[in-house]
């Protein structure tokens, strides 16, 4: 783990709160670590802050170990920073050279409002969940686990869709601002699996109308998302979205 | 004189649970919809717990301080959940996974409570199947098993290095369901400040909006915490930022008893701390003890020449490397409980044989190269791919070609809330589930039974036995907060708290306090214990008290979003929980379990257990913040186990 230290500037959004106009201000640091997680360099500005008398910059994070979800920023123009199959608090220093001037920024998309500086509200996803990104089924009463085989393949694939963090590098990414991804993650895990097959139709009509209605765009193929999903998240999956939301608008 | 009724069922252990519920009183569904309950927390235990009392009928009130109930520190547990199915066909039954857990728990776990944990393992991953929980499996179709520490057979399920992500992700779809169809309320971004007590019962809590600073009152039959465990006390763990033990704490302020505080786990495979401005650690997952192997080398010299950069681990030839694991404990090998696991990596590096270069030389090697070489790489991937892939992009190594380096940290509070057998706290109304309870893990827990227990808890045992307690409330109004006294004194003590905190207006920031007090609770409280350094650590800590109640400093606002004011009330309560931790620590004169008293050991450096003065749970009751807590002991009684010496040398 070799590591050395490097000075950079920051170009970093702040936004007091929803309804006031943000902008971005410069600072400056020296000798971080390069072994140091890009979040931990987030900390050392914010004790800075702190000590000259100023507000730390909010910013979402949780884990940081790249699984729950919850750090976003837009760093250098890219979800999750300049490095690939990563979230931002999986994001190292090493990615970053000496001198370097840093740009960080919020998730940007109508779906996604800024709450202060680089925190977002990202209760539409939640809405979109409760719409239909279940099994409906009850605690109990359940058949035994190994009742039903499943194939391997459509397990592996069904857990690959399942790998989905929900954090909205897709809705960021996008163009459009298109939450296709990550609904059609959901979609697909459980149409691949007969537990969740038989509302599959169902629950893709039910999903993207909430989506729709919520302000997210269109999916219009150019597969950004999937370049900046920290989970590598497939297009395939929008694929089958497709395909169960056609066999829904069929069966109407 | 002890005020502890633990309530467990008479009987058989075998029919406790089965004759608790024939007898228990149940709610009629017309009167559950009169039923509010508050769930604080939304990982395995609240998220489970509020999804399967909402499917009852039950108004579920659901809190959590992240943006999204999916983000509970759940999601990070990696390796897998135990169970009793037996589908390897290697002898597995539920007696033994009760006899591994209490086992594991070095005899400090009680014992009706373990095997009920078992008998209910099986119906968690029916239930997990049924939501669309992808478990890894055969080319048959069939599910797969895998060994986990501590266990002679094959009954862990995962979920490739993300079992809890998708376990957790199958509690949050079961909630977001029942969020959707208006049975629970869920409030994201919401800080619980306080319990409020009426007429001596749970009647609701007082939270914090984090977004708008607000201070709001919520009413209910019944509260329910779910909150986790409190090992950030130590700064550095393998926990969420936010991971944080207050809810609790303010439950132990207002009368419910804390268990076996020092009761902690400190798990054996974690990346190496690399500098002073480190946030949390990263777990490797245990799951990886399958097939890596664990060394440091035999000479001194080498060891050093390592640390220097001089050397590298493949330099090392074969019988230079000590596999000390496999030469302590040839029976369990790689796979004995993390308390022994981890014990032996600091026992190692203590001697200077540690790897890693950082200020204490802590570090051992985890090793898949024999893996590779016996199984292909191509199945190491598929089986540890993503745990491969996160450890490169922290370390900047690639662990297919040289080993891992990992040292133990903090990972998981066994110690928590004292609770009943129908995890009551010693407040009626309230109760405590997963993590955050003390009871079913003991002085250690063998992995992949968190997920286990957390999902037991809320799936399966908290909504059958908080009807025991709710069939009582029936006649119980709901009542506007606003009108009742209790709700506005505990607002006025809420705010006048946060008030004190940002008065304060000192010099030193919030994470300057957390790490001071984590390096004393590492030092003094973490692996190796002893009377001196438990006595110097409670002083030590007494200061750190002092000085952050009149040095903290606390920029922005009270009435807006203020992350340092969110993690000054937490870290306020880390202090307190950091002495009561390091008090139970000195109360107990045995070394059992994650407990280690340097005092009580035998002749081979093994845990030294005192069970003719120490085989009780360590309850303490807070007696204001001047004066010290009140010990009261519940005496553990083993009926359907014969209490021995672990041993994980032979079978």
């Amino acid at each position: 783990m070799s590591s050395k230290t490097i000075n950079i500037k920051l170009k970093v959004w702040r936004q007091k709160d929803a309804t006031t106009k943000g902008k971005f201000e410069n600072y400056e640091l020296s000798e971080i670590s390069t072994a140091s997680s890009f979040l931990e360099m987030m900390d050392v500005l914010n004790e800075k802050l702190v000590g000259e008398g100023n507000e730390p910059v909010a910013f979402d994070h949780d884990c940081r170990e790249g699984i729950c979800g919850m750090c976003s920023l837009f760093v250098n123009g890219h979800a999750h920073g300049p490095d690939t199959l990563v979230t931002t608090c999986q994001l190292h220093m090493r990615k970053f050279k000496d001198d370097e001037t840093i740009t960080i920024e919020p998730w940007r998309a109508g779906g996604f409002p800024v709450i202060k500086d680089l925190m977002v509200d990202r209760n539409a996803f939640e809405k979109i969940m409760q719409a239909g990104g279940f099994v409906s089924v009850s605690t109990g009463g359940v058949p035994d686990a190994n009742a039903i085989p499943i194939p391997k393949k459509d397990s592996d694939e069904a857990m690959d869709a399942a790998s989905c963090i929900g954090c909205g590098a897709c809705v960021a990414t996008c163009k459009n601002s298109s939450a296709m991804l990550f609904v059609s993650a959901k979609v697909s895990q459980l149409a691949l699996l007969p537990q969740g097959k038989l509302e599959a139709s169902r629950r893709a009509k039910n999903m993207v109308a909430v989506m729709d209605e919520l302000g997210f765009g269109n999916c219009s193929n150019t597969g950004a998302c999937e370049m900046e999903c920290p989970k590598g998240i497939s297009l395939a999956h929008i694929a089958r979205l497709n395909r169960e939301f056609l066999v829904a608008t069929i069966k109407e | 004189m002890t005020k502890l009724n633990s309530k467990i069922p008479e009987g058989l252990l075998k029919d406790k649970w089965s004759n608790y519920k024939a007898h228990q009183n149940l709610v009629n569904p017309s009167n559950k919809r009169k039923l509010d309950i508050i769930v604080v927390g939304t990982g395995l235990a609240g998220g489970a717990a509020a999804a399967s009392l909402a499917e009852l009928g039950f108004k579920v009130k659901n809190f959590c301080y992240q943006d999204s109930p999916r983000r509970a520190h759940s999601i990070a547990a990696q390796g897998g959940i135990n169970a009793a199915k037996n589908y390897p066909n290697d002898g597995d039954t539920v007696y033994r996974l009760f006899y591994d857990t209490i086992k594991g728990g070095d005899y400090r776990s009680r014992e009706s409570n373990v095997y009920r944990l078992a008998e209910v393992s099986n119906d968690i991953i029916d239930q997990a199947t049924a939501q669309g929980v992808p478990f890894a499996r055969e080319y048959s179709g069939l599910l797969d098993n895998r060994s986990f520490g501590g266990a002679l057979v094959s009954r862990t399920f995962y979920a490739r290095g993300q079992t809890g992500q998708q376990l957790l992700l199958g509690a949050y779809s079961a909630l977001s369901r029942q969020i959707g169809l208006g049975n629970v309320t869920m409030y994201n971004r919401t800080e619980l400040m306080d319990i409020v007590i009426v007429d001596g019962k749970a009647r609701g809590i007082v939270t914090r909006n984090l977004i708008t600073g607000e201070i709001e009152s919520h009413f209910a039959h019944a509260v329910v915490l779910g909150t986790g465990g409190y090992v950030n006390a130590y700064f550095l763990s393998t926990n969420a930022m936010g991971s944080n033990g207050s809810a609790s704490w303010k439950a132990y302020k207002k009368g419910a008893f804390f268990a076996n505080p020092s009761f902690v786990q400190i798990h054996p495979t974690a990346i190496p701390q690399h500098g002073e401005f480190q946030s949390k650690l990263t777990l490797m997952s245990e799951s990886l003890r399958n097939d890596g192997r664990i060394w440091v080398p035999k000479n001194l010299e080498d060891a050093k020449a390592i640390r220097e950069g001089k050397k590298k681990a493949t330099d090392i030839p074969e019988d230079q490397r000590d596999f000390y694991l496999e030469r302590r404990y040839p029976a369990f090998g790689n796979l004995v409980p993390r308390d022994v696991a981890a014990r032996a990596a600091k026992e190692r590096t203590d001697a200077g044989y540690g790897i890693e270069n950082n200020p204490a030389g802590e570090g051992v090697y985890l090793d898949f190269k024999y893996a590779i070489e016996r199984l292909g790489k191509n199945v190491i991937e598929e089986r540890y791919g993503n745990l491969f892939q996160m450890y490169e992009k922290i370390t900047d190594d690639n662990p297919y070609i040289t080993p891992m380096k990992i040292f133990p940290a903090l990972h998981y509070a066994m110690g928590g809330t004292w609770v009943d057998y129908e995890l009551q706290t010693t407040i009626p109304g309230l109760f405590s589930i997963g993590e955050a309870n003390f009871s079913d893990h003991g002085a250690n827990r063998l992995g992949a039974s968190a997920l286990m227990q957390g999902l037991a808890d809320g799936y399966f045992v908290l909504p059958y036995t908080i009807q025991n307690y709710l069939a009582y409330e029936i006649g119980t109004p709901r009542s506007n907060p606003k009108e009742v006294k209790e709700f506005k004194e505990a607002e006025e003590s809420v705010k006048s708290y946060l008030n004190k905190l940002m008065g304060i207006k000192g010099k030193t920031s919030v994470d300057t306090f957390h790490k001071r007090l984590g390096h004393v609770m590492w030092n003094n409280v973490g692996m190796a214990r002893t009377e001196e350094g438990l006595k110097e650590a409670i002083a030590e800590i007494q200061q750190i008290k002092k000085d952050f109640w009149s040095d903290l400093k606390i920029t922005g606002e009270i009435n807006a979003m203020n992350v340092e004011l969110e993690k000054a009330n937490r870290v306020a309560d880390f202090i307190e929980i950091g002495e009561l931790m390091a008090r139970d620590a000195l109360n107990r004169n045995e070394s059992c379990g994650g407990h280690f008293r340097l005092e009580y050991q035998t002749d081979e450096g093994e845990a030294m257990r005192r069970d003719d003065k120490f085989m009780y749970v360590a309850a303490w009751e807070y007696k204001g913040d001047d004066q010290e807590p009140e010990l009261h002991k519940e005496e553990l009684k083993y009926e359907g186990i014969e209490v021995k010496t672990r041993n994980y040398k032979s079978a």
